[in-house]
């Protein structure tokens, strides 16, 4: 039983170590600036749906005008 | 009424803003080398799922036109490439980044890099043959023809040979998938919408080129007839 229990106690620190030695954003996170990072990109989102709907809207316009161009 | 027909737009917008907010802040495996980039994964993958799928409705519509023989079948499925085309330069070009951080150069010649470069090549020439021909069945005819060449020439390139040689891609090298990443239940939360959101907004693109080149034919049609 103990035996198990330090092969265990031996990985989970193996694992924990590892994890601690690779290094991540960690510092930019603590400091809030990954949200700079994630406002700037859904600005760029908004900015492409925006655009798409606009793009839409003009096709919708020009289906209509084709339309009625028909018909005449 | 709008938002009953595109509803699907809206869910593609949810997932995409989704795909930004929870692809940064959530938890992913502490791996070396690859570090923060791993979130790539995100971004740079939907690129290729959306572009392969562009590209089998492209050739699902060219195979329409070839038994109908109606040119609307044709348009769509030009437009269809089209969209797709433009998610496989920006898979390269994100890949091209990617590499330059974890493998050292943009370009490190790997089988998938090489792949997709000559499928983009590919399509590329699809459009040429496109721009050159005047005539609208014969274009139609040609080029519908062609993109089933296109996408049997993808196969190999991007699913078969990667696998049979030794990539620096993960999930290269005989297994398919994504290997490590694909055990990380953690990132597979943010993954999964991620594709259906970039899926979603490719079919969006392409449906606005599908709408426009049918107007555009229209209109063509109505300045044949005020002439003769």
């Amino acid at each position: 039983m103990k035996k198990i229990l330090n092969i265990l106690v031996f990985f989970l620190s193996a694992r924990l170590g590892f994890s601690q030695e690779v290094e991540m954003a960690d510092n930019m996170r603590a400091e809030g600036k990954i949200y700079v990072v994630i406002a700037i990109l859904l600005l760029i989102l908004t900015g492409l749906f925006f655009y798409l709907f606009m793009l839409d809207r003009k096709a919708t316009r020009l289906e209509k005008k084709v339309d009625e161009m028909l018909k005449k | 009424m709008v938002a009953m027909k595109s509803w699907w737009k809206v869910l593609s917008i949810l997932l995409l803003v989704y795909t930004v907010i929870g692809g940064f802040l959530l938890e992913v495996p502490r791996l070396a080398i690859i570090n923060e980039s791993i979130r790539g994964l995100y971004f740079h993958v939907p690129m290729w799922f959306t572009m392969i799928l562009l590209f089998v409705l492209s050739v699902l519509f060219a195979v329409r036109y070839l038994s109908r023989h109606d040119l609307v079948y044709d348009r769509i499925s030009a437009s269809f490439a089209q969209a797709g085309l433009v998610f496989g330069i920006l898979g390269i070009l994100t890949g091209m980044v990617w590499a330059n951080y974890t493998w050292g150069t943009p370009w490190h010649g790997d089988p998938k890099q090489n792949g997709s470069a000559i499928t983009a090549l590919i399509y590329l020439a699809y459009f040429v043959l496109r721009g050159s021909l005047d005539n609208q069945e014969q274009r139609a005819r040609l080029s519908s023809v062609y993109t089933i060449f296109a996408f049997a020439a993808m196969i190999p390139l991007i699913f078969v040979i990667p696998r049979m040689s030794s990539s620096m891609h993960p999930g290269s090298g005989g297994n398919p998938g994504f290997n490590m990443y694909d055990l990380d239940s953690s990132m597979r939360k943010v993954f999964y919408p991620a594709v259906t959101g970039w899926i979603l907004l490719g079919i969006w693109i392409s449906s606005i080129l599908i709408r426009i080149r049918n107007a555009e034919e229209k209109i063509v049609d109505l300045e044949y007839e005020k002439n003769s």
